[in-house]
């Protein structure tokens, strides 16, 4: 029966991994080195600008030993999603960095990079068509909405990278990306039946999480063959269980038993988890169904506003149990003088406060009704300029530190206000906006292709 | 009466993806998920009263070879918008922390 060997350096480039794991996963004899880059869990914002989700030599750290093990022992390396969102600028942020560490360790490599950004006149076309579909719970995307968008990206499955590999890349650096389509990559190509590498592909695009404890971010092995596949982290002092593998599919799923990806689902109801020895697992039963019509799903960010944000507390129980007419009272004066000063109204402006002390971190899902005996509020704003967004959250809080409190009379100043100056411009804000998926012409139309030899 | 927290192993709140929350109710050995499953106390009401949303919006999966349930709602506001208060919707479980359920829990 043939096999395939797999390694995850991490679950996200640049988080780190212990160099001796790395070895000893490379002991092991992978065929394919893989690593994803990227989560819409980072937020929005990377997606809309491009920018980087870790600084530099972050990257520069966790690429060097991967690019060098694989240019020296002749194994494809696969990275996924690039610098955080896998748009083409992080693509291109990434592509340096591999020319810098492949130049300064005077090898040599083929390298492809494989583009993800999709044009708002593609979509368009692709939405005339009637070949996009929303995914739950979003709504139908609207024209308005593609026009607005800050950057869209495909997630492309295996195919492209099938191809790359295929056409002799030694090391393969994709924009956006499903995670575990790096790693069924190479079986796919190789014509394994699909379901073991997709499932060991599942576990592995998150490095060390399917360990017992993962104490760090750290490496994780598949042995992925015809009918099952055996999972190990390559850390001695780590290991794998029945059920901490079996467990992972509820990481970050909806759904433990389906995982839809672009070319198929993965269904893992029929699996069947064997401890073979201390610390690896042998998975048999994963099963991939083939979909029908195939999908690419679609990522999209919008430009909300600019934000600025002042942080301060309140400890006067007197305000505390009376937070609420406090904070209206506020919000009521606030609103007339940015009419009169910025000019703006709402919803020319967003203007916010969290209040942590209450429910700050659940907001309106919040059961508890008590308050604390102290509250931090983050005042923030956003409106279309650094300069408003700074001018109205600077109002609220002037306006917040000496309103009148009914409760008391005289001058009060009611904020513990930690920072001087106190307003912190956070620059560009953005949020998601497209969720939806897309009927390509064919796998890989989405994406485009360009080889570089170093 | 035994509180969830109590006999989970861990309960967590994490996105699935930027419109989705998921919730993992996980139990550390098979007998103590057998014994809560078969009390048939955690529902998808259950989940939808505590988050005061409508059952038609959670999706409650029983994963037995995980021993945990798994429920899915809706995100009020999804990730990163401005009035989201949680990236990654990792701290939204706490409300199942001190569930109170009638499980009688079989420990010796």
């Amino acid at each position: 029966m043939k096999e395939i060997r797999l390694l995850a350096p991490n679950g996200n480039l640049g988080s780190g991994y212990l160099l001796s794991s790395l070895e000893h996963g490379l002991a092991a004899n992978p065929d394919v080195i893989a690593c994803d880059s990227g989560s819409t869990d980072n937020g929005p914002s990377y997606l809309a600008t491009g920018e980087p989700y870790f600084p530099r030599p972050l990257y520069i750290r966790d690429l060097s030993h991967l690019i060098r093990a694989g240019l020296t022992r002749r194994v494809p390396v696969i990275i996924g999603s690039a610098a955080g969102a896998g748009t083409d600028p992080g693509v291109n942020f990434l592509a340096d960095v591999i020319r810098e560490i492949v130049r300064k360790e005077s090898l040599h490599c083929r390298l492809a990079l494989i583009y993800s950004d999709q044009s708002k006149t593609s979509i368009l076309d692709k939405l005339a068509a009637h070949r996009i579909r929303a995914l739950w719970p979003s709504d139908d995307l609207a024209p308005r909405t593609v026009e607005h968008a800050e950057r869209i990206v495909g997630m492309m499955g295996c195919e492209p990278l099938v191809n790359a590999l295929d056409a002799g890349a030694d090391v393969i650096l994709a924009g956006r990306a499903s995670d575990t389509s790096l790693f069924a990559a190479l079986a796919v190509l190789r014509g394994f039946p699909p379901g073991p590498a997709w499932h060991a592909g599942k576990i592995l695009e998150c490095g060390a999480a399917a360990a017992v404890h993962r104490f760090h971010p750290d490496c994780m092995m598949a042995l992925v063959r015809e009918d099952h596949f055996i999972v190990w982290p390559p850390n001695p002092e780590m290991s794998c269980s029945t059920v901490s593998v079996a467990a992972h599919t509820l990481y970050e799923n909806a759904d433990p038993y389906l995982m839809r990806e672009p070319s198929g689902t993965l269904v893992t109801r029929e699996c069947r988890y064997e401890q073979v020895d201390e610390r690896s697992v042998k998975v048999s039963g994963s099963q991939f169904q083939e979909a029908r019509p195939y999908t690419i799903k679609l990522e999209g960010s919008e430009f909300v506003g600019f934000h600025s944000i002042v942080i301060s507390g309140i400890r006067d129980p007197m305000i505390v149990r009376h937070l609420e007419p406090f904070l209206a009272e506020v919000r009521a004066r606030t609103e007339r003088q940015v009419a009169e000063n910025v000019g703006l109204t709402t919803p020319e402006y967003l203007l916010n406060f969290r209040v942590y002390g209450r429910d700050g971190v659940m907001g309106r899902l919040e059961p508890v009704k008590e308050p604390a005996h102290e509250v931090g509020i983050v005042f923030e704003t956003f409106a279309p300029s650094q300069e408003q967004a700074n001018s109205i959250v600077a109002t609220a809080h002037y306006l917040a530190l000496h309103n009148r409190v009914p409760q008391w009379t005289g001058m009060v100043t009611n904020l513990a206000t930690p920072h001087s100056p106190s307003v912190v411009a956070r620059g560009r804000a953005f949020r998601f906006s497209i969720n939806h998926t897309v009927e390509p012409d064919t796998p890989t139309e989405m994406f485009r292709t360009v080889f570089e030899q170093l | 009466m035994a509180k969830l927290g109590d006999l989970a192993r861990l309960i967590r709140s994490k996105n699935a993806g930027p419109f989705l929350l998921t919730f993992d109710i996980m139990f550390g050995d098979a007998e103590t998920y057998r014994t809560v499953k078969d009390a048939r106390v955690l529902t998808a009401s259950l989940i939808a009263k505590t988050y005061g949303i409508p059952e038609e919006h959670v999706r409650l999966v029983e994963y037995d070879p995980g021993w945990a349930f798994k429920a899915t709602i809706p995100r009020p506001i999804p990730s990163g918008d401005p009035l989201d208060t949680d990236i990654y919707g990792a701290q939204q479980h706490a409300p199942l922390v001190d569930l109170e359920l009638s499980v009688v829990p079989n420990r010796p």
